[in-house]
């Protein structure tokens, strides 16, 4: 997807494929999920659905909720879940934020 | 339901040297833990990283090795990707586990939930690209993932470990955008005596400043009036310093003032907490040897008022041989010699606290915001309502969820519980301790009716 990265990646590791927002994204297998994501070029994870507002990790240990996305059929912490073959991830509560922006 | 004689919540530094403890005098010890793997946010993934970047991360950081091997004594069962969701009186505490709740129970527990970054709310701290210190640290740790171009603000020791860290892995910060002034530090001086017994600390730190210095890192202090602008990301940070305005284009703003307990377990236990004027936080009530006002629940570690890493090891231990003694393993004398050179050396690791304390203050605007920044991240909430609500008669934090959802968000108020606390404190004339906190009732973490369908709850073993 995005190659305009703003993290930089010490190490190489074994990638697998997985689907963030409908797009292919080749991530280091077993790394923190939230992590990957940042060093692979995503900005925003999510959409508050107060406001609509875009948000990205921000604690990275479990504790702000701004991290989430929607994996699996669940809304999950992305700094919680590590990275696995085939993963398919969303942004949760677009269709709130699309209410909550009309 | 399994059953052991001590549950320890958290391993980080206090968790895990608890837990070794308690088993060394026979204690048949549980550790639950949210990570995948030991070391808490401090030691964050030590065994892995150590070999990986262990000359970035420096010796205090591979210290956690030495814990974390510990864990392998047949008394602790150590349970990562556990996340704690109730503690009930008796002692059960219920966890959910790859997707599955469970429970267990044991006669004592030890809370070492460790600490959280302290909230600052600037304007456009909730947007992408903003993110803790705390956070940097864990992306190196874990995953030896750096942002390119970042400026740090705030203040506190952490701020240098960090910018040296990242100049080590040849990512230098763009800037340092420091809060404390001048008069900070001489206020600071008055401490200096104890600091002194924690010389180590102080050394470490001019280490780190000369570091910074010699890779060429601006440093501001005494910044005021800081923002971060940006459409639907981080693109730069403004700020006033030495009498004149700055802006530096970044794609990532790291922010800290400091770090707070994580009161959450502990309050959902109605576990009594006091106001700490000099660590500018609430902390929980407890004994020298961390013994709360509930029966059996101890408190260890910085969840138990900032220490840092160090001091957080010797109050599990501590806490460990006070709960082997009630539970009959040790006598009170075998107690009392064990504890002994454990105090010393807590009360030495935790000498610079005071110094660092008054040197490093939070950040005067980020502790009563301007009327338009968002306070509660979660529900959107700004400065502005909270002081409307207080003038529409709102007291405390609890009202103030009713009034407008502060803190009723998925982070539960880890992130505006003290600056809502502040704002009503200082709007309505109240000390902290009289406008109390969030009330935290279970589940304390998130839990799905799916996970409770999955709950493994076998027959008590005993």
């Amino acid at each position: 997807m995005k190659t305009d990265s703003p993290f930089l990646e010490l190490e190489a590791a074994p990638r697998v494929r997985v689907w963030f927002d409908g797009q292919p994204l080749e991530l280091p297998d077993g790394a923190n999920l939230a992590a990957a994501l940042l060093a692979a070029g995503v900005r925003t994870f999510r959409h508050t659905p107060v406001s609509g507002a875009p948000r990205a990790p921000f604690c990275m240990m479990g504790a702000c909720y701004d991290c989430l996305v929607e994996t699996g059929g669940r809304v999950q912490q992305a700094c919680m879940l590590e990275v696995k073959d085939g993963m398919r991830i969303a942004r949760p509560h677009e269709a709130e934020a699309a209410h909550a922006e009309g | 339901m399994q059953k052991a004689d001590l549950i320890v919540i958290g391993a980080g530094p206090a968790g895990m040297a608890a837990a070794s403890e308690a088993a060394g005098a026979g204690l048949r010890t549980v550790l639950l833990d949210e990570q995948p793997r030991p070391g808490g946010q401090i030691y964050r993934d030590v065994d892995r990283a150590a070999g990986l970047r262990g000359s970035i991360l420096g010796a205090d950081y591979l210290h956690g090795a030495a814990l974390t091997a510990r864990l392998r004594s047949p008394g602790i069962e150590h349970v990562p990707g556990a996340v704690v969701w109730m503690i009930e009186q008796g002692f059960q505490v219920s966890y959910t586990r790859e997707g599955r709740a469970a429970r267990v129970a044991a006669d004592r527990v030890i809370l070492a939930t460790g600490a959280l970054e302290r909230p600052m709310p600037v304007p456009g701290w909730t947007l992408p690209g903003v993110m803790t210190a705390g956070a940097a640290q864990i992306l190196l740790k874990q995953s030896g993932v750096l942002p390119r171009q970042a400026v740090l603000a705030g203040s506190g020791p952490l701020l240098y470990l960090i910018a040296a860290q990242m100049v080590r892995a040849g990512t230098p910060p763009l800037a340092l955008v420091e809060t404390q002034t001048r008069a900070d530090m001489i206020r600071a001086g008055r401490h200096l005596g104890g600091a002194l017994r924690g010389w180590r600390y102080l050394a470490k730190g001019l280490k780190l400043m000369a570091e910074i210095r010699r890779a060429g890192v601006p440093r501001y202090t005494g910044a005021t009036a800081i923002a971060v602008e940006g459409e639907d990301r981080a693109e730069a940070v403004a700020f006033e310093s030495g009498g004149r305005g700055h802006r530096i284009a970044c794609g990532t703003v790291l922010l800290h003032h400091g770090v707070v307990p994580n009161q959450q377990a502990a309050r959902s236990m109605q576990v009594p907490h006091l106001w700490s004027q000099a660590q500018q936080c609430f902390a929980p009530v407890a004994d020298a040897w961390g013994r709360t006002g509930r029966e059996g629940v101890f408190t260890a570690g910085d969840g138990a008022g900032i220490g840092g890493a160090r001091a957080a090891e010797y109050s599990g231990r501590i806490a460990a041989l006070k709960a082997a003694e009630e539970l009959g393993r040790l006598t009170v004398q075998e107690r009392d010699r064990l504890a002994a050179p454990l105090l010393r050396q807590k009360a030495r690791e935790t000498a610079v606290r005071p110094f660092l304390d008054a040197a490093y203050p939070p950040y005067a605007e980020a502790l009563a915001p301007d009327d338009a920044t968002i306070i509660c991240r979660c529900e959107e909430v700004t400065a502005g309502d909270i002081r409307s609500f207080a003038r529409l008669g709102c007291q405390g934090p609890n009202q103030a969820k009713a009034f407008g959802r502060a803190g009723m968000g998925p982070c539960q108020g880890r992130y505006c519980g003290l600056t809502v606390t502040g704002l009503l404190a200082s709007a309505n004339g109240r000390s902290k301790d009289e406008t109390g906190y969030y009330r935290i009732r279970p589940p304390i973490k998130p839990v799905t009716l799916g996970e409770l369908a999955g709950a493994q709850d076998t027959p008590a073993e005993d």
